[in-house]
């Protein structure tokens, strides 16, 4: 009797094919705001995802999130690597510079100044120059935004020279970088080179990146730094999720996105509850015929929520597709648009698609189950 | 009941008796001021073997009383025995699998899925007693061919005449060898030609020692086809009268 169901569905297409367009609808709506959201949640923590090889962030106790950099003490490193089961420390700065532009404006730019010695934290999207370039004096490896804003228009080329912070600099490499929240172009140099270009201040130390001992679990090791040093330390993971909260807490971006994903939800189920229930009505005689001819109300019910899980399937299936079909084009092409569609979107989008097709099938499935058989007997 | 030889020639003996009994059932609609009383103390028997015609002018009962011998409605009082079964005491959802495995249905309107063919129409009741799908159109097909609509089976309702459907709806009504076949205004819609066949395969094939068939209708024209005729009027069986067939 399911596939009576099935047929019975498909045998109006315009029917059929308005509840799969609301089902349609509300996947896609839902797939790629939460994926656009998820994107945009991605460029905040992109400057921790970057810094590779990386376990541990050191910092002052009030920092909330990545941007917000409250300088140390250049002795905490020390501290920090005093501190047993710490494998290794280096210092790491992280500030804004201002560029200056062929025009004669100024770009803001993020500067990172890696630890001379080791330059851990270098970016390994390198695809002109060296990393090991660094060690020249002036050198900074630019990202690839940050040469199109400087030099517009113009091929990649080594060795050009730019003013950063009225000092001077000079690219020795570029690199891919991830797009921060600001979207601001990034620069690399070594620390000791960073703290030139920066404002004059008393402390410029932004962070200590530091890795656990073999053996030793990276969040036994950061306590052990907090209690010892009175810093916060962090995992990669837990500065990437701090950060993360801060956003959601502390800006109206989830609540945005909430309201939109909220309306795809409300409209795809109207939308497909109404259809739906109007091919019920439609089909209510063919149902009391098939009550009549001895079918039960368990099967009866089996026939509708088939119903309305294969349009669900069809219309999450086509509005999922689309929205991954968005993000694909969004990053083909030049739009400043950022779209992360992990597998949890998926599965928050089947859910939803679950609960519309529920919501849609429950008028229908009362309908059907109270149909009085006998109305089949009148004309 | 005394047995007689089954039609087939087989060793199975038909039943003889009475099919359907009914005594002393009434149907009231609504409450207080509303009531209205559709059945007002009906006795009737129908007995195997027999195409019996129940007719009367429009709201004179005989839907209402033919849904409650169909298992489909429920008597306000009385007793209703059909087939052996008292129906009266029998569980709703036992009643569903009742009509399942022996009650047969011609609607006036034909009802058939407007997406499913011929032989898929005429297939539902197998398909909802459990049968397979190959198997259940396969027999259906072979119902339907004994119909003359051999060459009309992966045909959609629309693409049928009138007459045409309400043979497929005749199919679907005996796939399953009712031994109750129940026919509600079965040629109202129908011109008179068509109708007529449709009486002459009801009389013919569906009118089988071991099954009842009870024709609801207002059409003088299908008397003929009677072994009698019960006439209603306000609720109950006026008179019942032997029918052309029956003399």
């Amino acid at each position: 009797m399911l596939w009576v169901a099935w047929k019975m569905l498909i045998g109006n297409r315009v029917k059929y094919l308005g509840i799969v367009f609301g089902v349609m609808f509300a996947a896609l709506l839902i797939a790629q705001q939460a994926s656009i959201f998820c994107g945009l949640m991605s460029l905040t923590v992109s400057q921790i995802r970057d810094v590779e090889g990386v376990d541990i962030w050191v910092m002052d106790r009030n920092v909330q999130f990545v941007d917000d950099v409250k300088p140390l003490s250049d002795t905490e490193l020390f501290r920090v690597k005093g501190v047993p089961g710490v494998d290794w420390a280096v210092r790491f700065y992280k500030g804004i510079a201002r560029a200056r532009l062929q025009e004669g404006s100024y770009e803001q730019m993020i500067l990172l100044g890696l630890d001379d010695a080791t330059l851990v934290g270098a970016p390994d999207g390198v695809f002109m120059g060296s990393i090991a370039a660094l060690r020249t004096p002036d050198a900074v490896i630019m990202d690839e935004a940050g040469y199109r804003r400087i030099w517009p228009g113009e091929p990649y080329r080594l060795g050009r020279v730019f003013e950063m912070n009225d000092r001077r600099a000079v690219v020795v490499g570029l690199t891919k970088a991830s797009r921060t929240f600001q979207s601001f172009p990034i620069v690399y140099t070594r620390y000791s080179q960073a703290v030139l270009f920066a404002p004059p201040e008393r402390k410029v130390l932004s962070f200590v990146l530091a890795n656990a001992e073999p053996g030793v679990a990276c969040e036994e090791v950061c306590r052990r730094i907090t209690a010892q040093t009175g810093l916060q330390a962090l995992t990669r993971q837990q500065f990437v999720w701090k950060t993360i909260r801060y956003y959601l807490a502390k800006t109206g971006i989830p609540v945005n996105f909430a309201i939109t994903v909220l309306l795809g939800f409300i409209v795809g189920t109207a939308i497909a509850g109404q259809t739906f229930y109007l091919f019920t009505v439609e089909n209510i005689r063919q149902f009391g015929a098939l009550k009549a001819m001895g079918t039960g109300n368990g099967t009866i019910l089996l026939m509708v929520l088939s119903q309305a899980l294969q349009v669900g399937l069809v219309g999450y299936g086509v509005g999922v597709g689309l929205a991954a079909l968005f993000g694909y084009a969004v990053a083909r092409g030049q739009s400043r648009l950022s779209f992360f569609m992990p597998w949890q979107v998926l599965v928050i989008a089947a859910v939803a698609v679950f609960l519309i097709v529920l919501l849609a099938s429950l008028l229908s499935i009362r309908k059907v189950l109270v149909v009085d058989p006998a109305i089949v007997f009148r004309g | 009941m005394a047995d007689v030889p089954a039609p087939d020639g087989s060793d199975e003996q038909a039943p003889v008796g009475v099919a359907v009994r009914v005594r002393g059932v009434t149907k009231e609609f609504g409450s207080g001021g509303s009531l209205t009383k559709a059945l007002r103390g009906v006795d009737l028997d129908v007995p195997y073997g027999e195409l019996l015609i129940l007719a009367g002018p429009s709201g004179c009962g005989k839907t209402t009383l033919v849904s409650i011998v169909a298992g489909t409605l429920e008597p306000t009082a009385g007793e209703v025995t059909v087939l052996g079964h008292d129906l009266v005491a029998m569980r709703r959802g036992r009643k569903v699998g009742f009509r399942r495995d022996n009650v047969g249905f011609v609607f006036q309107a034909y009802n058939l899925l407007p997406s499913l063919t011929a032989a898929e129409n005429a297939a539902v009741p197998l398909l909802i007693a459990g049968w397979r799908r190959s198997l259940a159109v396969e027999a259906a097909s072979a119902v339907l061919d004994e119909l003359g609509l051999g060459d009309r089976l992966a045909s959609l309702p629309s693409e049928l005449s009138g007459g045409q459907q309400q043979r497929v709806a005749i199919a679907r009504s005996l796939v399953h060898g009712p031994r109750l076949l129940v026919c509600d205004e079965p040629t109202s819609a129908l011109d008179a030609e068509n109708g007529r066949i449709t009486m002459e395969l009801i009389a013919r094939i569906a009118v089988q020692p071991d099954r009842a068939v009870i024709v609801v209708t207002h059409d003088a024209r299908v008397y003929s086809f009677a072994d009698r005729i019960a006439t209603m009027e306000d609720g109950r069986i006026d008179r019942v009268a032997a029918g052309p067939r029956g003399e």
